[in-house]
């Protein structure tokens, strides 16, 4: 059985560099990918009564619109003759992809550090430094 | 719409100002109002003679029925509590839902619309006219609550509209109507369901806004001297707050409020529990004027039967069990059985009457601020007795008051819409019409005394209590077969524990 490589992917600007470095190291390792797009979500979060008559709805954009991004990625390295798949998670970013990388029983995972602003900043070095501490697999980050 | 909508606004200032030139817009109000609730009110509030005192019947309807919910469904309250936090915990959710309502998020949504001044103005009340002993007996109604908390809400899951764009609508109005039909009693679940309604909408514009509009005027004005006798303005400018968030839909207001409000109940009951502790001396003689007050009471109007009633009167406007308002809001929970919700719900009167009801009340006790007849009552009691302890609290209180109220209504707001809605059809203009209407009575309620307020909202929010317990008792046999059906999937092992 191949390796496989969990990549962690945001919004596709700041993916790319991810992406592209991820497809390389998978070709040379003929390893399989599996591209994880997380919505920041919490079940302990607080909503008015009207925000949880559309949570459902909600939701399905969510989604969808995520899906939109990391389909697309994938149906390329699929395109390129790689094998690679995809999904799209709710809950916190870390968690989830550590969770993902136990059950796929993942050989790393990959995401990314972009510095587009000092938020998307600290909330990017806050899933890396995350993962460093929890995750069960190793993780490269592409600066 | 919106051009008529905002000049609609615009004029109100100029009203308000024009009726105040001729001697108050208070008064005004007052005046216009009073005649129209009165009636209302003595006729939902219809009370007999019981050993010398007036028993208003419709609190007897709320609490029989409590009991034959908590018999009926062999006191689940009690042995299902266990399984009540488990499920708040979050130990069944699928990993898959993720992205969903949570139990946790339908309980705090309508936690945030049952912790309101009820639980801070309403027992203010209940101990200044019931005495120590009406906390005895709002803590029965709280525990019995939780058992009609519990039907209701796994009917308004299980009998909700699920619309194709994915939103969901549920409620005593869609029980009723759907319920009873299956039973064959299509006529009877419709008019029921628009007696509902109808009652819903008035429960919103009272209990769900004018009360809390009020109340929380006359914290703040005891604070800041500037709004004395100016509830028109305090009035407005919650109306614009609201009217911001309900009708212009920005949702960040009512964001930072959701994350607000949890923190000031957190304080509130950690205060709390710093002035009991602080009076740690005092508890014992607490404890005997509790239980002496409940079943021999000294200067209470009506004796025990005086007590009792308030203390149940103030438990079921605070915790609305049997009302059926939170089934509303808990309608929208994903969950594949119905019956999870139910023991997500029935911690709600837990929390709201037995643990923060219970707080204020003791606090009211442990620190003597009660002296019968002396005109202190309402918040006024519940903040001096803080004030006791802690000077300066009054304005934490102020502002716990202003935010309870906030969100309250931000709540209220929705489930008048939701019986609106139902009655007149969805649609925009529609909705409209109804937010508007809501946010009037902000400044309604801020600006009438606190007689008139607190009676039309008790009458409207009781009124809902006759058209749901009807359906609860035609409807338990469902609510039971439900039971029997979740409690087969448990121990089965089909409906497990999620292994993190």
């Amino acid at each position: 059985m191949s390796d496989l490589y969990i990549v962690g992917v945001h919004n596709p600007e700041h993916a790319s560099r991810t992406v592209d470095f991820a497809v390389s190291l998978a070709k040379k390792s003929g390893a399989a990918l599996h591209f994880v797009q997380v919505i920041e979500w919490s079940p302990y979060s607080f909503h008015t009564p009207e925000e949880l008559a559309q949570r459902h709805k909600r939701r399905d954009e969510e989604i969808s619109r995520a899906l939109a991004i990391v389909q697309p990625i994938a149906d390329k390295a699929n395109a390129s003759g790689m094998t690679a798949t995809c999904e799209v998670h709710h809950g916190h970013a870390g968690e989830i992809l550590c969770e993902i990388a136990k059950d796929k029983k993942a050989d790393q995972i990959i995401i990314g550090r972009t510095g587009s602003s000092s938020l998307t900043q600290r909330l990017l070095g806050g899933l890396a430094i995350t993962l460093a501490q929890i995750s069960p697999v190793p993780i490269t980050i592409v600066p | 719409m919106l051009k008529r909508l905002m000049l609609a606004c615009a004029g109100l200032p100029f009203m308000a100002s024009l009726a105040h030139a001729e001697g108050g817009i208070d008064q005004a109000i007052s005046d216009i109002v009073g005649p129209i609730v009165n009636p209302i009110v003595s006729t939902v509030f219809y009370s007999v003679p019981v050993f010398g005192t007036q028993f208003p019947l419709i609190v007897g309807w709320l609490v029989i029925a409590a009991v034959v919910f908590t018999v009926y469904f062999g006191f689940i309250q009690f042995r299902g509590f266990g399984h009540s936090i488990s499920l708040v915990k979050g130990d069944y959710l699928d990993p898959n839902d993720a992205g969903e309502v949570t139990p946790f998020q339908a309980l705090a949504t309508a936690l945030s619309g049952t912790v309101g001044l009820g639980n801070i103005a309403g027992v203010g009340v209940a101990v200044y006219l019931g005495g120590p002993g009406a906390t005895f007996w709002m803590i029965l109604a709280g525990l019995l609550g939780m058992a009609s908390k519990f039907t209701e809400c796994i009917l308004g899951v299980h009998y909700r509209n699920e619309y194709e764009d994915g939103t969901v609508s549920g409620g005593p109005m869609y029980y009723l109507s759907k319920g009873l039909s299956e039973n064959g009693k299509a006529t009877l679940g419709k008019f029921l369901a628009i007696f509902f309604s109808i009652c819903c909408i008035g429960g919103a514009l009272g209990g769900g806004n004018m009360f809390q509009a009020n109340q929380s005027f006359a914290q703040i004005s005891s604070i800041i001297p500037f709004f004395e006798g100016k509830g028109w303005l305090f009035g407005l400018i919650m109306a614009a707050l609201v009217g911001v968030v309900i009708i212009g839909g920005i949702k960040s207001i009512a964001k930072v409020t959701e994350k607000i409000v949890p923190g000031m109940a957190i304080l509130y009951v950690g205060a709390a529990l710093i002035i009991i502790l602080m009076n740690f001396s005092a508890i014992p003689d607490a404890v005997s004027a509790i239980f002496t007050g409940a079943f021999a009471p000294t200067a209470v109007a009506g004796g025990v039967v005086g007590a009792l009633i308030q203390g149940f009167k103030r438990a079921a406007f605070s915790n609305e069990a049997g009302i059926g308002s939170a089934s509303i809001a808990h309608s929208a929970v994903q969950t594949k059985h119905p019956v999870t919700e139910g023991y997500v719900a029935l911690l709600e009167p837990f929390i709201d009457t037995v643990v923060i009801c219970t707080m204020t009340s003791l606090v009211i006790v442990i620190t003597g601020s009660w002296v019968p007849d002396s005109g202190v009552t309402g918040i006024a009691l519940t903040s001096k007795a803080f004030e006791a302890s802690f000077s300066g609290f009054g304005y934490v209180l102020a502002i716990a008051a202003v935010l309870f109220a906030f969100s309250t209504m931000i709540s209220w707001s929705y489930y008048g819409l939701k019986a609106w809605t139902y009655m007149f059809g969805e649609g925009k203009t529609k909705e409209l019409v109804f937010k508007f209407i809501f946010c009037v009575f902000v400044v309604i309620g801020a600006s009438m005394s606190l007689g008139p307020v607190i009676d039309f909202s008790d009458a409207m929010i009781f009124a809902m209590a006759i058209a749901n317990i009807i359906g609860l008792y035609m409807l338990m046999p469902k609510v039971k077969a439900l039971l029997a059906d979740y409690q087969e999937k448990l121990a089965s092992g089909e409906i497990k524990k999620i292994k993190k």
